[in-house]
């Protein structure tokens, strides 16, 4: 145990980096990126926190985590007592630690940020999170006797899993229902395992389990049962939709269908739910393409060109329509990106891919845009220009989005979706249009981020906690 | 884990399994199929679901020892488990009273086939059917096929069995004959059904075809199965199986159904040479 450290007397400390693996290490190995911090580096980071009165970090937190409340503990050397602290709120606390954009949310309210940078709150999370994990003896938290209610959750991923630790804690039985064979949504098809390590989301499934949570997986809503099966038949008394944002949007440009062409979902699943990597110890092949482009500027599109290279391409390139300064993802990933040697060609839209007899694509036809007005978006707009040239390439990657999966909308009765096909829930509690049916996560908002499904999942567990009389 | 209760070799590197699985048993319709994976290792793989007993909490599943999963599986025995089963999945076929149904199977087609066959011929359908393979030994499920038929015509490319000649013959024949014919439903490998369709397309009689483009989820997130139908994209998986024959692009369905040759083999070459490819119990132990 080290001495509390006293605001006054805080050291002056800067904000502790994340050992990694080098960029030229990591780009031929699927581990992960970020090493996490050490129990010395935890400490030093914690000191920094000055314990504000009225903590405006937690405002920026989504599942508002008693952020000061676990920092203490850690200056402390209670590591599994923060770890236990951010689980009140937080029942995915080794996701979010790796995944959350919190130069968005929590850091960027954190007022050592208003001079110099903000306390590292998202490595501390993670810090305390797998210290717990490793060291915790499986502990579990004291649950209250079972209330006799019971949830039906579709889909496992952090909306649905995060709306699961809510309940269980508060003695409602919660069933869970899996398309895929493995829990977690997004978290095991598609974010890479050099980013999630797919055993880390196991290890908080089966914590999950552990607390009492039922989870039935290769269950399709929609196919084997509906929504109203499990509401009528089933007679659950409550469920909730978080079936998420999985239909890959193509660009509808000639060429599209040509082999070598993969919508950046079915290159992910691949790779990460299918460990195509692997191949042929594992059964699932995957294109490994020498010059690979990737259509598309966010998250996905990082994710996909940076599994390419670790699947062996000799070159990576992100063709984006915008410059730099617009890229959606997330600057940390964009950074890794050019690190590890991902090119990137940017005021370029693809028009066509070029395919060969055998009917694979062996190149792209692209046209150079310049930038023109600010649209409705605020981003200003990629105007075409007379430029025309060719890229060539053996596989092609598109990551410019995924719309609403129509199974669970189309059949459920009288449940109301908007002209995108997202069903239409109040923000706030995930009420939907139909009685005893909540909804959350991308489903709701079209495809966002892991950290805003979670909240939403947590939002939707109170507002059913509040209907059921509990508190 | 799903059960595998029955198992028999019904042809050259045919298998057919009786499996375990009471909730799909219970949802199942005709023309819909299922994804598998046998072991932790496995890939996904799409089999047409060949029948189903709702009571026993049972469906069959028939398929062609092709590449390293169908090889797995016909090495796998009775009281060996699959690691995952998924469905039903995909749209299930439209089986209304129409009039005269000729549903034409070839090959390991004739499987999937049987439930739409049976589906038709309980709704009141006068059903034509016309199975057809390479040769005799390589006929499959004819006896099951007479039972859901009001007639059922067999040919052999070689004339071994039956009528000498392809099912395209057949059904040429039957037309020519002036047979009324409402509806044509053809499952076969994609030569065939382009075949068929061909022929239908010129009388213009309405035929359905089922696809088997490859698949990855089943569920609609991928869009590995993406085929090409009246010159839009669709997926196999979620808008299918099954299409209107005369609107679908085989020839892109053939090219995508190309695209693993390579590593097909090369998965198939490592398998043979392993433990698992050779011995008859399930790897895990299960």
């Amino acid at each position: 145990m080290t001495e509390q450290v006293k605001p006054a007397k805080k050291p002056k400390v800067p904000r502790q980096k994340m050992p990694e693996q080098s960029a030229v290490e990591r780009a031929h190995n699927f581990y992960e990126v970020a090493l996490g911090y050490d129990n010395d580096l935890a400490l030093l980071e914690a000191s920094r926190c000055l314990h504000c009165k009225k903590p405006v970090c937690m405002a920026g937190c989504p599942v508002e985590v008693d952020i000061p409340d676990f920092v203490e503990m850690v200056k402390k050397g209670d590591y599994i007592g923060a770890a236990w602290k951010v689980k009140e709120k937080n029942s995915l606390p080794r996701i979010a630690g790796r995944v959350c954009p919190q130069e968005s949310q929590c850091e960027a309210k954190c007022v050592l940020g208003k001079k110099g940078e903000p306390c590292a709150i998202g490595r501390l999370e993670r810090f305390v999170a797998d210290y717990a994990a490793v060291h915790g003896e499986g502990k579990m938290p004291e649950l209250p006797k079972p209330t006799g209610l019971r949830v039906g959750v579709v889909g496992s991923g952090p909306a649905g899993l995060t709306l699961a630790g809510a309940l269980i804690k508060k003695g409602v039985a919660v069933t869970v229902f899996e398309a895929l064979h493995e829990l977690g949504g997004v978290l095991v098809y598609g974010i890479p395992e050099f980013r999630l390590p797919k055993a880390i989301v196991r290890s908080e499934v089966d914590e999950l389990r552990r607390m009492g949570v039922e989870f039935k997986t290769n269950w399709v809503i929609g196919r084997i049962e509906t929504v109203d099966d499990l509401l009528e038949k089933r007679k659950y008394d409550a469920v909730f939709i978080g079936s998420g944002a999985g239909a890959p949007l193509f660009l509808r440009i000639p060429g599209e269908n040509l082999n070598g062409v993969y919508s950046a979902n079915e290159f992910l699943t691949r790779a990460n739910l299918m460990k195509a990597y692997l191949f042929p110890e594992n059964d699932t092949p995957i294109a490994k393409g020498r010059r690979v482009v990737v259509f598309g500027g966010g998250n996905v599109a990082m994710d996909s060109a940076r599994s390419a290279l670790r699947l062996g391409a000799e070159e990576v390139t992100i063709v984006y329509r915008r410059t730099m300064e617009e890229l959606p993802a997330r600057s940390e990933e964009v950074h890794h990106a050019v690190e590890e040697g991902i090119k990137f060609q940017l005021l370029t839209a693809p028009l066509n891919i070029i395919g060969n007899d055998a009917g694979w694509a062996v190149g792209i036809h692209c046209q150079k845009m310049t930038l023109g007005e600010p649209d409705a978006s605020g981003r200003r707009r990629p105007v075409p220009t007379e430029e025309y040239f060719d890229i060539e390439c053996d596989t092609v990657i598109v990551a410019i989005g995924n719309a609403a999966n129509p199974l669970v909308p189309s059949t459920t009765k009288a449940l109301e979706t908007n002209k995108w096909g997202n069903i239409v829930a109040d923000l706030e509690s995930g009420k939907t249009s139909k009685d005893r049916v909540w909804a959350g996560g991308d489903i709701v908002t079209g495809a966002a981020t892991v950290i805003l499904a979670m909240g939403a999942g947590r939002k939707a567990g109170l507002s059913m906690l509040s209907t059921f009389g509990i508190s | 884990m799903f059960e595998i209760l029955e198992k028999e070799r019904i042809g050259p590197g045919v298998n057919r399994a009786v499996i375990s699985a009471p909730e799909i048993a219970r949802a199942h319709k005709p023309g819909q199929f299922i994804i598998l994976r046998t072991h932790e290792q496995g890939e996904r793989i799409p089999l047409t679901v060949a029948d189903k007993d709702a009571e026993k909490g049972t469906i069959t599943l028939v398929w062609q020892e092709v590449g390293v999963t169908t090889y797995f599986m016909g090495t796998m025995c009775v009281g060996d488990r699959l690691q995952d089963l998924c469905g039903p999945l995909g749209k299930p076929t439209h089986v209304d009273k129409i009039g005269t149904v000729v549903g034409i199977g070839g090959g390991i087609g004739v499987a999937p086939l049987f439930p739409i066959t049976k589906g038709m011929h309980d709704a009141g359908n006068h059903v034509i059917t016309i199975v057809g393979a390479r040769t005799e030994g390589l006929l499959i499920m004819t006896e099951d096929m007479r039972k859901v038929s009001d007639e059922l015509l067999i040919a052999t490319d070689d004339g071994s069995f039956g009528i000498h000649g392809f099912v395209t013959q057949v059904l040429q024949s039957l037309i020519d004959k002036g047979t009324k014919i409402d509806l044509c439903v053809a499952i076969g490998p994609v030569p065939m059904m382009r075949a068929v369709v061909n022929v239908t397309k010129a009388a213009k009689l309405p035929t359905v075809v089922s696809l088997n483009p490859i698949m990855v989820d089943g569920t609609g997130m991928c869009g590995a199965c993406r085929v090409e139908v009246g010159g839009k994209t669709m997926f196999g998986c979620v808008d299918g199986p099954e299409f209107d024959g005369h609107e679908v692009d085989f020839d892109l369905l053939m090219k995508r159904l190309a695209m693993y040759k390579g590593s097909e083999l090369i998965a198939l070459n490592q398998f043979r040479e392993s433990p698992r490819g050779c011995q008859c119990t399930f790897p895990g132990g299960a």
